[in-house]
């Protein structure tokens, strides 16, 4: 391939991986996925519309599909193969698996990030804040109404309110 | 893992959870996309970029010369048949002399890298003569303009003559209806992965697709090798809806894969997914209702017309549904149907969920509602007086066999609390217009609406679309075979559940799903609780019988005194004679079983034939908040009771019910693809809206249990019927907070307050 080529690190999952002789053009949906075997984000839409690629970027929820690896050497990425220790599931896993919140599941691992961000920054939120901040996930499937009960089944166990 | 260990069964009528749940939590689960293999180039598509012209030349010497491009193919290497198409072969695998919609595929390419692919379709070089596109489907009908294809440019008319033609109710109202064209939009868009054995004397391909089977038949025809050398794998399916039943990627993704000895992945883009299926089909309807003055619906007129695209796809079939539903779930004696699907040089359309009853409910919704208010009465009443009922003809001559619960459904649906009026408190979010503030509280109207329909289940007309599945027992455990396309609906939850409700044993494992059984039909139509859930449920019963049949010897008992029962096998009077568990230690039993449906028949000249398999049924009850200055709609609540027979599995059932009804709520009031002059102007999600978390109405749901005699779980299908009228019952909610007569959907904000 002739295509405009470079090597850089990126600090994914608290593990600095290196990314060799990469087009620099790859966003870092497509590295994560493509060449660093962590295909949990989805790409969906490609223009952040959609939610499915969703990563932490220093903490922050962003769109992957929108971001330009060669440019995020420097962030602590986070993504959803980090929720849960890889064998048990974080309390949002759970949640979403009992509650019927996944159907064919594409949009999920996008989801996750998403409500464990919300989670971490406002452990109580309100049915509205809830809604807002998962308007930037598109699920095709479920309506989200079982994604709304998932989330309050994870706040319930967090904050040890019973349902 | 750690899915929570209970004590329950997870047998049928339960809320046992998916079992691919975890992975999918996870981020595990591999999706078609995911798949990657060892040397593996990417594949992508040259499209159209004119709605209709003739191909003067194809030029692809400076892709070829593109470092990394190892494939570039037209139409002239395709090796076996040039089209393709599921009912009508009419669409070619690449185009030759003339491209009819815009998106359709012309050169493929194969290369090192997606940036490769892309520079390399930059470089070719596809001289058009651009042509007038016909966009009018009247033009298709009244046959004024010469075909666009060598199969003209009309699909299919069908007609429904019955009873008396010139009666006249005493009641008459009439509307002129129209639909626009609604995406599927399934997140995971059309991606595979083919690997070529080695020779190229067949190839493996791992697809997102609803019928593995059809597709295998219609690739290897254009392949030019055997059905047996093609082999296909269910890839991980990001949904479905209806736009995974035609031929997408399929045979472009196995023609390179075989050309370059190489494993080749094709992925679409979002943009490109717009282009690369079918979309429901847009329609203008005409109705007219004649009923006597205290409401009782006699005859209905109808003029169909569906907008079938460049190619058929299954628009046929679509069409039988529109023109065999224009009644709704009432009682009618006299009909006057005309239908027509034609092809236009506008995008292919073919299915979607609810398949042609969306766009024939939409309307007949619309007529009972002016039925209504003409008759003076209320619209439950007039749609509760017209209720069919098992053993009422249809249109078409048809007696409903199945159970019709109509009057139940919209009863349990009326009894559901309406919601709470908007206050001063009300989160602003939750009112019309949301965060842009744009709405004047004071000002904003709540209207209900209500709508009813009928959907036909399984496929009609004849067609024995049969499923198999197999059942091993090994040493106390089940393994599940068959081919039924996995798509999110929850297949692969029901099938453990039958066994272990069938079987009595609690370990049950599903073998991959793949063309190495026979054809399970396909994920459409809400067909396959009924049809695989038939199979999978036949094959457990036999091993089952065999069993108890070994049991029997062992033991020297009469093997008609013995059954399974929770998860032993009892004797007469109920004791145990011996776990199932212990009963298949170190033992194997296995049985295929193919099932199949009643056999319909066809439609003659004035449309009256058994055509179709069964019918469920469902109400849907809206209640909106409109902002009447900006045109601004928030759907607020959404009652339902929904005709399910038995219900397997409550959370999965919940699942379709609140999905279906988002589907519907988009085609109401946002989703459209806007074609103009042959050409998409929205092929993207920043333009195609698609319900959000914040547009969700809260959803409150019913299930009326009366169990079908003609299932063989007693279930009905429950994926089409919760999309269907709840469009209707939408824009009803609108016309009663606003007062205007709306007759298209979606339903855009100029038609509310312009």
């Amino acid at each position: 391939m002739s295509l405009e080529n470079q090597s850089y690190t990126l600090r994914v999952n608290n593990k600095s991986l290196d990314v060799q002789d990469a087009w620099i053009g790859e966003s870092l949906l497509y590295v994560l996925r493509e060449r660093l075997g962590m295909p949990g984000a989805k790409g969906a839409c490609e223009q952040g519309e959609c939610g499915s690629c969703t990563v932490l970027l220093d903490g922050e929820a962003v769109c992957s599909c929108l971001v330009l690896a060669a440019a995020a050497t420097d962030a602590d990425i986070r993504t959803v193969e980090s929720i849960g220790d890889g064998q048990t599931l974080s309390d949002v896993q759970q949640a979403f698996v009992e509650s019927g919140a996944v159907q064919c599941g594409f949009c999920t691992p996008g989801l996750i990030v998403a409500v464990e961000n919300l989670l971490t920054h406002n452990p109580r939120p309100t049915e509205m804040q809830v809604k807002e901040a998962l308007s930037g996930n598109i699920c095709r499937c479920t309506g989200y109404g079982r994604i709304f009960d998932a989330v309050s089944v994870a706040v319930a166990r967090r904050t040890g309110v019973s349902q | 893992m750690s899915v929570k260990t209970r004590t329950r069964r997870d047998i049928l009528g339960t809320s046992a959870l998916r079992p691919d749940a975890v992975p999918k939590v996870q981020g595990k689960f591999a999706f078609s996309s995911d798949l990657w293999a060892e040397n593996m180039l990417w594949g992508a598509t040259l499209r159209s970029p004119h709605a209709y012209a003739r191909i003067v030349s194809i030029d692809t010497t400076a892709a070829w010369k593109i470092d990394g491009v190892e494939c570039v193919l037209t139409h002239e290497d395709v090796p076996g048949k040039p089209t393709y198409g599921l009912i009508a072969s009419d669409q070619p695998v690449l185009a030759r002399d003339f491209v009819r919609y815009m998106g359709e595929p012309v050169v493929l390419v194969a290369g090192d890298h997606p940036e490769t692919c892309r520079r390399a379709l930059a470089a070719i070089k596809v001289e058009y003569e651009v042509l007038e596109p016909l966009v009018d489907p009247e033009k298709s009908i009244d046959l004024s303009v010469p075909p666009i294809h060598p199969d003209g440019n009309l699909i299919r008319r069908q007609q429904i003559i019955r009873g008396d033609q010139s009666l006249i109710g005493e009641v008459v109202v009439e509307g002129n209806y129209e639909l626009g064209m609604q995406d599927q939009a399934f997140l995971g868009t059309e991606a595979a992965l083919a690997l070529p054995d080695p020779g190229g004397t067949g190839v493996e391909l791992y697809v997102a697709t609803q019928w593995l089977h059809e597709d295998r038949g219609q690739i290897a025809a254009c392949l030019n090798l055997p059905e047996d050398k093609v082999r296909l794998v269910l890839g991980g399916v990001g949904g479905a809806f209806g736009a995974r039943e035609d031929i997408s990627l399929q045979v472009h993704s196995c023609l390179l894969a075989l050309r370059t000895s190489r494993p080749v992945k094709m992925q679409y883009s979002r943009q490109e997914s717009f282009f690369g299926h079918v979309h429901r089909h847009p329609a203008r309807i005409w109705m007219r209702h004649h009923a006597t003055k205290d409401g009782r619906l006699l005859r209905v007129e109808a003029r169909v017309v569906m907008d079938g695209g460049a190619y058929a796809s299954t628009s046929s079939a679509v069409l039988i549904n529109a023109v065999t539903h224009v009644q709704g779930p009432y009682k009618c004696e006299h009909a006057t149907v005309d239908g027509y699907a034609v092809r236009t040089n506008n995008p292919p359309c073919g299915a979607m969920r609810g398949f042609g009853v969306v766009q024939a409910c939409f309307a007949h919704e619309g007529q009972m509602d002016k039925l209504a208010l003409a008759c003076g009465i209320s619209p439950v009443d007039i749609r509760l007086i017209n209720a069919m009922e098992t053993g009422d003809r249809l249109i078409t001559g048809q007696t409903i066999l199945n159970s019709a619960p109509v009057a139940q459904c919209i009863r349990e649906t009326a009894e559901i609390p309406m919601p709470p009026n908007m206050t001063n408190d009300t989160d602003v979010l939750a009112i019309p217009g949301g965060s842009g503030l744009t709405a004047t509280p004071s000002k904003i109207r709540r209207g209900i609406g209500w709508g009813v329909s009928i959907k036909n289940l399984m496929y009609s007309e004849g067609f024995d679309d049969f499923s198999t599945a197999r059942c091993t027992v090994e040493d106390g455990r089940v393994s599940l075979k068959f081919a039924t396309s996995e798509v999110g609906q929850g297949f692969v939850t029901l099938a453990p559940q039958i066994a272990r409700t069938v079987l009595g044993l609690d370990e049950v494992f599903i073998e991959t799903i793949d063309t190495g059984i026979g054809s399970a039909g396909s994920t459409s139509a809400s067909r396959q609780t009924w049809m695989s859930g038939g199979a999978v449920n036949g094959a457990c019963k036999l091993v089952a019988t065999n069993i108890i049949a070994e049991v029997a010897k062992m033991r020297g008992l009469d093997p008609s005194t013995l059954q399974i029962q929770g998860t032993d096998i009892v004797d007469l009077s109920g004791n145990a004679v011996e776990s199932v568990v212990a009963a298949t230690k170190g033992k194997r039993f296995s049985e295929t079983y193919e099932f199949h449906h009643q056999p319909t028949g066809e439609l003659d000249e004035n449309g009256q034939g058994d055509c179709h398999t069964a019918f469920a049924f469902v109400a849907h009850r809206a209640v909106v908040d409109v902002d009447p200055d900006l045109g601004l709609v928030k759907v607020v609540q959404i009652a339902t009771a929904q005709d399910v027979g038995r219900v397997l599995n409550p959370l999965s059932l919940l699942g379709q019910v609140e999905g279906g009804i988002a589907q519907g709520l988009g085609l109401a009031v946002m989703e459209e693809i806007i074609v103009e002059n042959g050409r998409v102007r929205n092929p993207s999600f920043t333009d195609y809206l698609l319900p959000t978390a914040l547009d969700a109405p809260d959803v409150i749901a019913r299930y009326v249990e009366v169990p079908d005699p003609y299932a063989p779980l007693g279930a009905k299908g429950v994926g089409e019927p919760p999309c269907i009228s709840v469009t209707p019952a939408i824009v009803a909610a609108i016309r009663d907070a606003t007062g205007v007569d709306l007759l298209r959907v979606p339903v855009r904000p100029q038609d509310i307050c312009l």
